[in-house]
């Protein structure tokens, strides 16, 4: 069950006959052979085509709108001259920071708890289940939960509640990064520390923790990754504004999917534009999210 | 791996630190992995206690019958899960039979085939796929790949078949338009490979080296090691993946939206448009109101209640292939 | 602890921000259709006046969810709300803009125009009685226009609209058969054809098929260049959808034969009427909690009537006859708090 990237070894070279020893192999399991290295390498050419195209889709249709405005204003009206997503990009930046800050203590803790204090227990075994459907659990009920939970007794929206749906979506990726990544940790660096005499929450914080945290840091870049282009939990939580937000969060707080949501199906090119410039943005900046996740990880502690 | 098969054996090992006497902070920090644990499973309780809770009047109106009703008809008040439910399930099983070869495909070549400088760029680019937000799946399925899947699929595999028994009719697009159950299966693939194939190809690197090394030492094809050798190995593992790739599949809503054609009707062709229960939610939930808002929280209801299902199976499978 | 006591502290000093004043920026949320035009007002009343207005399209059903729910300051709505939801809920209701909903087609060699259809044929079209263009109910209305003998995709909104409301509300009116088995609604129970998500959707669908119809909000008609299809009024003409045959619909009508505005535009009679046509409107609380946050509102929509036109007319939105506007001022003196209009002057 280790989906975990960690989990990811070079294996050892191996020695496979070399080309020439086709002429001992029978036709049949010589063609049954070539099938599978090119059904293979098609199958891996499909996805590096389809990221290829997906991208310059991206770029084709939305480096035209990368003016110098850009990040500088507000959603302009439709037909508007000029006119940036400033207040988009301010807003999901605010949103996935508030997300992250309530997802990462909650979700490394309940992490730990999983690896190290409740393990194979019942509980242990009931919550880390609950939490792969908390994974795949369809986004937009999320923000329907919220809805009911802050947006109505609150009286309106706010970016606090989209801060909350975000939250509630990045929790359990941390919550099963940082227990994947806290198993993989040798015992003995465990017992090593109880050994000194220190108690089971110092070799945690101490010894647990610092030899996972590469580990760990990826796992918080994906749930990142993850909230950053979430679009349904934030329609019913944050809404969108079409410019600044107020400074306490409260009432509508503008942010980029539902900027592209709203702005991509509407008749007005200028709206249009501002759509796939800010979905190439949105892509490009989740992309490098995760390409850093897995240069982190891949570092020397990472191994 | 020494780390991954020392960490099974802990787990059943007795705790290594002492527990006794244990000062404040120690208890607090205990205190506080428990709370953070005990705040997951409260929260998927309210969710699943706000749903049930929303969708509760539509199954006592319409009883067991919402679940093989068809009928979606707003005007009359009439709802049934039956069109949503066939749609979510075929899309979701038309993206494991597309996605599953690709992922294994790719997985063996990550691990058999490829080069070893390209190993690790390689496998970030089909990584990334899953970095993709699910929005843009739906845009680039609707304006690149619709287009052109009509065109060089729907429209001649129609013209082929039109006619014949059985393929005649699953098949047949009456309306080449590019977006149906099909589609949406295609892209749902798509987003799902990147989990399955990199879950599989921790599997497969997993296999003992020793036991490639003899397959091949007795003179196997490359192709002979893949099938008797490492799929037997890390196929009930395969079986978890694939199943946690379903999972997402299932509940997968953005992407889905634009491609599947949104229409309320059971069909026999795959080209043609259909309805998946995440869509219709999202399609329909900014408008509904009173019973249509219950139908709607009934179908959310349903759907956890399969992912569940998919889930509790591809534990069960993971578990045995680790007690194996 | 290091990040936690940072994650504490930043958590200490945003709720700081969070209980200070609140600005006087006023929310709304509700239909899809107006939301456009709201934009322009808002980011134009902004510049005249420094008050900001936010507005978002979350569905007509959400705008009357939320104005109830009272999470909004006001909601706005396609489908107007009958008189007995609007007292139960104590809402005062009125329109701002109107606009209309035209057919489109895909057929080889048809100029926008060309091709003239009535309401029963329309009807039929989407309800698969008719299912090839040759068929001679539209080769009747179309003589000496080359119609191919392919069949018809229907194409339709996926997502629930007030552009379907409108368009099944006008198939009903003029087609019992359509009104007895589907009705008027956000969401329809199609017999045939394929469902494209949004005006885009629809677009995207009646392009890559040959010979397919589907229906649009005008605006996106017109910016997209689509080949509309005319349709036949209630006075028998065929008029081009536009500006001028939206007012036309508009101004032969009652306004006040309805609680809250709340009348259909479409099939309306006069020679230049466009059938397809229909306001969109606004929900506020008549007794409002805040009375402030409502008198901003008002004041909004009152400089929307008097210095919006011309950007309404520039996006395709119908401004409300003048006649309309003073009813609807005369309407904002039932909101009250306390006996006391929230609007003065």
């Amino acid at each position: 069950m280790n989906a975990s990237p960690a989990a990811v070894s070079e294996p050892a070279p191996i020695a496979r006959p070399a080309p020439q020893e086709w002429g001992r192999v029978r036709a049949s399991r010589r063609s049954a052979d070539k099938l599978l290295i090119v059904g293979c390498t098609v199958a891996t050419a499909l996805g590096a085509i389809v990221l290829g195209s997906i991208l310059l889709m991206l770029i084709i249709e939305g480096v035209r709108g990368f003016t110098p405005t850009l990040f500088t204003q507000v959603t302009p009206g439709p037909g508007s001259e000029g006119g940036g997503i400033a207040n988009a990009i301010l807003g999901s930046l605010v949103m996935t920071v508030l997300g992250i800050v309530v997802a990462t203590p909650v979700g490394v803790l309940a992490g730990t708890y999983l690896a190290e204090y409740g393990r194979t227990s019942q509980l242990a075994n009931l919550i880390r289940f609950l939490n792969d459907i908390l994974l795949s659990a369809p986004s937009i009920l999320i923000g329907l939960f919220v809805y009911t939970l802050m947006v109505r007794p609150m009286g309106g929206y706010s970016g606090w509640a989209g801060g909350v749906a975000l939250a509630i979506i990045a929790t359990p990726v941390i919550v099963r990064t940082t227990e994947d990544m806290l198993r993989l940790v040798p015992g003995t660096l465990r017992e090593a520390g109880a050994a000194l005499g220190a108690p089971m929450s110092i070799v945690i914080r101490s010894v647990t923790w610092r030899a996972a945290q590469s580990g760990i840091v990826t796992g918080v870049l994906l749930a990142l990754a993850r909230i950053a282009g979430e679009t349904a939990p934030l329609l019913f939580t944050a809404l969108n504004n079409n410019s600044w937000f107020n400074s306490n969060l409260m009432g509508g707080v503008a942010n980029l999917p539902v900027m592209i949501y709203q702005f991509a199906l509407s008749p007005y090119e200028n709206w249009r534009q501002l759509a796939w410039a800010g979905a190439l943005l949105i892509t490009v900046t989740i992309l490098g999210l995760s390409i850093v996740a897995r240069l982190v990880l891949s570092g020397p502690k990472g191994r | 791996m020494v780390a991954l098969s020392e960490n099974v054996a802990l787990a059943e090992r007795a705790p290594v630190a002492r527990r006794n006497p244990s000062p404040v902070g120690d208890r607090l920090f205990r205190g506080a992995a428990f709370a953070s644990a005990l705040l997951v499973l409260l929260v998927l309780a309210g969710i699943l206690a706000s749903i049930a809770y929303g969708g509760w009047p539509a199954f006592r109106e319409f009883g067991p019958g919402f679940l093989v009703s068809s009928a979606w008809n707003v005007g009359r008040e009439q709802y049934g899960a039956l069109v949503a439910i066939i749609g979510t399930l075929v899309s979701a099983l038309l993206a494991l039979v597309i996605g599953v070869p690709i992922s294994l495909g790719i997985a063996i070549y990550l691990t058999q085939l490829c080069p070893g400088w390209a190993r690790r760029p390689v496998a970030m680019t089909i990584e990334l796929l899953a970095a993709v937000p699910s929005i843009i799946y739906g845009m680039w399925g609707l304006f690149v790949f619709a287009p052109l899947f009509a065109r060089f699929v729907q429209i001649p595999v129609s013209n082929v078949v039109e006619g014949m028994p059985i393929v005649g009719t699953l098949f047949y697009a009456q309306v080449p338009s590019g977006v149906g159950v099909l589609t949406a299966g295609i892209i749902l693939a798509i987003m799902i490979v990147p989990f399955v194939a990199s879950i599989t190809r921790d599997m497969l690197d997993q296999i003992p080296t020793v036991l490639r090394e003899s397959a091949y030492g007795i003179g196997c094809t490359t192709w002979e090691v893949v099938r008797h050798v490492l799929v037997p190995q890390a196929s009930v593992s395969i079986i978890g993946a694939v199943m946690l790739g379903l999972g997402r599949a299932l509940g997968e809503t953005m992407a889905v939206t634009f491609v599947i054609g949104n229409a309320n009707r059971l069909s026999a062709s795959i080209f043609d448009p259909g309805s998946t229960i995440a869509s219709r939610i999202a399609n329909e939930f900014n408008e509904a109101d009173g019973m249509q808002l219950h139908a709607l929280m009934a179908l959310g209801c349903i759907l956890f209640v399969v992912t569940f299902i998919v889930l509790i199976i591809a534990r069960l499978l993971v578990r045995r292939a680790k007690v194996a | 602890m290091k990040p936690f006591a940072y994650a504490l502290a930043i958590g200490v000093a945003t709720a700081q921000i969070a209980t200070s004043a609140l600005a006087l920026d006023i929310t709304g949320a509700g239909a899809t259709f107006p939301f456009p035009v709201y934009s322009k007002w808002a980011e134009a009343y902004r510049k005249e006046t420094g008050n900001g207005l936010n507005y978002q399209s979350i569905g007509s059903g959400g705008g009357i969810k939320q104005i109830q729910a009272k999470t909004v300051d006001f909601g706005a709505t396609d489908a107007p709300l009958k008189g007995e939801a609007l007292t139960k809920d104590g809402l005062v209701q009125f329109p701002t803009v109107m606009g209309g909903v035209v057919p489109v087609v895909n057929i080889a060699g048809i100029k926008p125009g060309e091709i003239k259809l009535t309401g029963e044929v329309l009807a039929e079209i989407y309800q698969g009685k008719i299912k090839k263009w040759s068929d001679p109910k539209v080769a009747k209305l179309n003589e000496g226009v080359k119609l191919p003998d392919a069949p018809i995709t229907a194409v339709y909104r996926s997502d629930a609209s007030g552009t379907t409301n409108i368009f099944t509300t006008y198939l009903s009116d003029v087609s019992p058969a359509w009104k007895s088995e589907f009705g008027a609604s956000t969401t329809v129970s199609w017999p045939t054809g394929q469902g494209g998500k949004g005006n885009e959707g629809v677009t995207a669908v009646v392009k890559q098929v040959p010979n397919a119809i589907g229906y649009v909000e005008y605006a996106y008609a017109k910016q997209n260049n689509l080949p509309v299809a005319l349709i036949q009024n209630k006075d028998g003409q065929y008029p081009m959808p536009g500006d001028e045959s939206f007012q036309a619909a508009a101004a032969g009508a009652d306004w006040k034969a309805a609680p809250g505005f709340g009348i259909s535009l479409t099939n309306q009679p006069g020679a230049k009427a466009w059938p397809i046509t229909a306001a969109t409107f606004i929900l506020v609380h008549k007794n409002p909690a805040d009375a402030a946050r409502t008198a901003e509102v008002l004041k909004f929509f009152r400089w929307a009537y008097k210095s919006g036109d011309k950007m309404a007319s520039d996006l395709d939105y119908v401004p409300l006859p003048d006649k309309v506007v003073s009813q609807v001022e005369d309407e904002w003196k039932s909101v009250t708090k306390d006996g006391k209009p929230v609007l003065s002057n």
